[in-house]
């Protein structure tokens, strides 16, 4: 069958990736079955989990309710690109150290959310945490030790950010 | 507190606790996590290879009707479609599904509905093609015929006469009824000063778990044998039943286990999705992934809880003393019941909760319904008995005019082990300390004051919940067959198996066998142990998930069982090592095996202790050097531990003693604070706090983690999430837009506090923990949603306590909201 495909150019993790798509492919099967990367996860299917969450254009995103070809152009950043090469990220990191996950399967949409919660406030207050990250569900955890986690890395980030000007 | 009796009859030796632990105890990373944080999990879909095949299953949208035909031709043509079967073909390709309930013929479960629907979501048919979007587009081109019929969603209108009948075979929506006395009923309601009634309802809700069910299954007709991965394995001892589905011998079927996202009960024996994808995989000759999708999980998982009518009456005396209870539950199965009543045999198991109640009636009547059936959800039943008992007694409290505190703390059980009137043992506790220790982090008498306060000047309610209930752990297999007469399989055994391997460099590696990674931690569990046995780093253990096909016996995680049971086994299994190592060692040494004790990771001479061998010293000679031992030491250092359930006795033939079937249990006493909105009905935390005991800790931080996570679920369950049927029998709650998972902000900070009381019977004297969040949440809240509202003489007795419900019982009371 002669498929309509569009051709899309957008980065991500900071490579440049060119490919057709079907109009309907929606971006999380686009970077889950084209690009291989795995860690955006497919919870509920309709953008209420947040576990398929990705960063695109440096905002959240639902990959689940976003179609491909509207990536076009995009940086998208998923949680592939987080750690810098060996190195965790400190959200990872801190994800750890205070046990913020369970099952592991919100963790990804949860690292990158955080991640956008800390570029835009990088000293949240834990209601403020708490307030940021209601848009993506656990049910592992009750939240309380994801909380901790991201409050312990934003402040390893703002240490790291005062020793690097 | 008394200990342990040698002599209590099939109790295991009491043991001594005493030696100082180096790993266990020890809030370290849990090993399973770096994969996980760098999106590398391996989770099902993850999995799927190019050239997998796709599987997407029609539901019914009716409730209850007649399939009168399915014409498939044209979803056959569809581009990318490599099968369609319809469910009558199913039923030619599979015998019915794995069904542990009481009269599997009369209520026969298949994959895919054959001749009629019974509930919403219910398979109907399955398209096979190359990707899921073709199989979503050709489910779009099935025409189904129905012939709608009545449905019955209200389980007393179920069992009513003249109910339209989901199974015709069954003649009756009545699956199963049954009732129980426990000690002297009549006399103690008799010599009763009050006997406090009370109807109560409690809704069902799922586990649903982020991650759906699903499996890859293949095929290979050369030699006959299926390949499945899934992320649902357990009971491997019992997957000749589901062999026996697709029709191929239980030694030609391999079910792998790949890490789940989740599964709170909800992923335990769930077959269905791996049996789909297995026989497509035949019908096609390829290698087929069915996921289910979230519409898929939450009608059609099998893996609804509990939904419960309840009367139950409470003999008191006036001073609080409590003497004995009546029961008497309907519990709403829905259209199939694949683990019979064993939910109720459960409750049993901790039916008297902490006190000391002299006897029980116990009757239970299962009810079908045209809803999608009960499996597992995280308390299996029990939590729901918590919630009865402790409702029954803040209302006998309220009507005797005691206080509830008061009355829960004069009826303590104190002395262990303690039989309850149903047989089962509580091995060890202390509740009064766990109360005192609640108490005071909830900072109670402070609360109490500004519940006054703020009613009086502010007209706010706040509401205080105090509950003290119990946690079963390590159930035993008889909670499925002690109820009837003569059980078509009274199963003893329900063991955990770990083979330990060391490596001819002294390195570890466990293998489990039926215990996947569901979000519990069982390799970082199975890695302190092993490095508690063996003085080596947790992080320098492997873990191996085994498949089933060759396995040793397992059951997997169920029933707060995992990690007591991997510690005996791996307990069981490093003794074996460490005696051939002995042996070795003491031949290396040339010295008596006897004149050799285990320190520091190796075999050291008593009173010698530069006179020794490391562990790794010893692989590496048992490894290679074969010939520098006696004849009879084989190469190799590696064993296995089949770990049997380590206390069981068996139900006495008139049931009026149902044995020894969950002895390890823990106790809790959650105390919320709430305020309710007598405007909006709606229920917000001012502060919740939490005290378990479920004996040594192995890693407090991941017990917390769980306390936290069930505790949310609990919220959940207590305020906002409900499977609903309409009348008509339509699920209204099918997606994550009506049924509401709590966020962050509905979930408060816990104030979490634990108590160790070391069971006297288990390895380091652990106990179960992993459901005792979600045990006590619902009926802490109830309790403190009562407590606000009691001004206003209103109490909620239905959950989950939905703004709506509030305001309904607000208005009942005569307060217009």
């Amino acid at each position: 069958m002669a498929t309509d495909t569009r051709t899309i150019s957008l980065t991500v993790n900071g490579q440049p990736v060119v490919a057709e798509v079907e109009p309907r492919r929606l971006l999380v099967d686009f970077l889950r079955e084209d690009l291989g990367l795995v860690g955006a996860h497919i919870g509920c299917e309709h953008g209420v989990c947040g576990t398929c969450t990705v960063l695109l254009n440096g905002a959240s995103t639902h990959s689940c309710i976003t179609l491909a070809v509207q990536a076009d152009g995009a940086d998208i950043s998923t949680v592939e690109g987080l750690a810098d090469g060996g190195e965790l990220h400190p959200l990872q990191d801190e994800f750890s150290a205070k046990q913020g996950l369970q099952c592991g399967y919100c963790t990804p949409g949860m690292l990158m959310r955080a991640r956008e919660i800390l570029t835009r406030n990088p000293d949240p207050s834990p209601a403020e945490v708490r307030e940021a990250i209601a848009s993506n569900l656990c049910r592992c955890t009750g939240y309380q030790f994801i909380t901790e986690a991201v409050l312990a890395a934003a402040a390893r980030m703002r240490a790291t950010r005062e020793v690097v000007p | 507190m008394t200990t342990a009796d040698q002599a209590t009859p099939g109790a295991p030796p009491v043991r001594d606790h005493s030696a100082k632990r180096r790993w266990v105890g020890q809030s370290i990373r849990r090993v399973e996590d770096p994969k996980f944080l760098l999106g590398r999990g391996g989770y099902i879909a993850d999995r799927i290879t190019p050239g997998t095949l796709h599987a997407a299953v029609l539901r019914s949208p009716h409730p209850h009707a007649r399939i009168v035909g399915i014409e498939t031709a044209e979803a056959k043509a569809a581009p990318g479609v490599h099968a369609v079967i319809t469910g009558a073909e199913a039923a030619e390709l599979c015998d019915p599904m794995p069904d542990f309930g009481p009269d599997p013929a009369r209520h026969t479960w298949r994959c895919l509905a054959a001749e009629k629907v019974r509930y919403v979501g219910e398979g109907v048919a399955v398209v096979v093609a190359d990707s899921r979007y073709l199989a979503e587009d050709a489910l779009e081109l099935i025409e189904v015929e129905y012939e709608p019929l009545p449905a019955v969603t209200d389980p007393e209108r179920a069992l009513a006469d003249g109910s339209p009948l989901v199974h015709e075979a069954l003649e009756s929506n009545c699956a199963y009824e049954r009732s129980f006395d426990f000690g002297d009923v009549e006399r103690d309601f008799a010599e009763a000063d009050v006997v406090v009634r009370d109807r109560l309802r409690w809704h069902r809700s799922g586990g649903q778990p982020l991650e759906t069910v699903g499996a890859i299954a293949e095929y290979d007709p050369g030699t006959g044998s299926f390949t499945i991965d899934t992320n649902t394995l357990s009971f491997t001892s019992y997957l000749f039943m589901a062999a026996a589905t697709l029709k191929v011998p239980v030694n030609k079927l391999d079910i792998r286990p790949v890490p789940a996202g989740g599964s709170f009960g909800s992923k335990l024996f769930a077959n269905k999705p791996a049996m789909i994808a297995g026989m497509c995989a035949r019908k096609t000759g390829r290698k087929v992934a069915y996921l289910e999708d979230r519409v898929d999980n939450i009608s059609n998982c099998d893996h609804h809880g509990s939904d419960r009518v309840y009367d139950v009456e409470l003999a008191m005396m006036r001073d609080g003393t409590m003497r004995g209870i009546k029961i008497d539950v309907i519990d709403d199965y829905g259209a199939y019941i694949q683990f019979g009543v064993g939910h109720h045999g459960n409750a049993l198991a901790q039916v008297v909760g902490p006190y000391t109640i002299g006897s029980v009636r116990y009757r239970v009547r299962a009810a079908l319904t045209n809803k999608n059936q009960q499996g597992a959800y995280r308390g299996f039943g029990s939590e729901v008995n918590n919630w009865m008992l402790e409702q029954m007694v803040d209302k006998a409290a309220r009507e005797l005019g005691l206080d509830p505190v008061a009355v829960r703390r004069m009826n303590f059980i104190r002395e262990f082990p303690h039989f309850i009137p149903t047989g089962n043992v509580y091995d060890s506790g202390d509740y009064e300390r766990v109360l005192d220790h609640a108490l005071d982090l909830a900072d109670y008498g402070h609360w109490r004051d500004e519940q006054r306060r703020l009613r009086e000047q502010e007209g706010r309610y706040i509401g205080i919940g105090v509950i003290t209930a119990q946690e079963r752990s390590v159930f035993s297999a008889t909670e499925f067959w002690f109820w009837f007469d003569e059980p078509g399989a009274p199963v003893t055994s329900t063991p955990e198996s770990v083979s330990l391997k060391v490596d001819a460099t002294g390195g570890i590696t466990a293998v489990l066998y039926s215990c996947a990674f569901w979000g519990n931690s069982p390799e970082t569990m199975v890695a302190q142990l092993v490095a508690e046995e063996f003085d080596c780093s947790p992080y320098d253990v492997s873990v191996v998930y085994h498949g089933s096909r060759d396995g040793l016996p397992a059951t997997g995680p169920g029933g707060s069982r995992t990690t007591v049971m991997l510690a005996g086994a791996v307990e069981g299994a490093a003794g074996r090592i460490k005696e051939k190592a002995r042996r070795a060692a003491a031949h290396l040494l040339e010295i008596g095996p006897d004149d050799l004790e285990w320190a520091d990771g190796g075999y050291r001479v008593r009173g010698d202790p530069e006179r020794k061998k490391s562990l790794g010293e010893i692989a590496i000679m048992l490894h290679l050097f074969k010939h520098s031992f006696p004849e009879d030491m084989e190469s190799g250092l590696d064993a296995s531990k089949v770990f049997d359930h380590p206390y069981t006795t068996m139900p006495s033939a008139d049931r009026k003693d149902l044995g020894v079937f969950y002895p390890f249990v823990g106790h809790a006493c959650h105390v919320p604070v709430v305020e309710v909105d007598i405007e909006t009905g709606a229920v917000t935390f001012l502060h919740y706090a939490a005290v378990h005991d479920c004996g040594t800790l192995v890693n407090p931080r991941s017990l917390a983690g769980h306390i936290v996570g069930g505790t949310a679920q609990g919220i959940g369950t207590a305020l906002y999430e409900e499977f609903v049927y309409d009348e008509d029998g339509q699920l209204l709650s099918s997606s994550f837009m009506d049924y509401l998972i709590p966020t962050a902000m509905e979930v408060p900070e816990l104030t979490l506090g634990h108590v160790e009381t070391p069971s006297p019977y288990t390895p380091h004297g652990i106990k179960g923990g992993g459901e005792g969040g979600r045990m006590m949440a619902p009926a802490a809240i109830n309790a403190a949603v009562n407590d606000a509202l009691a001004p206003l003489g209103v109490r909620l007795t239905e959950l989950p306590m939905t703004p709506e419900r509030i305001l309904a019982a607000l208005r009942a009371a005569g307060h217009a909201g």
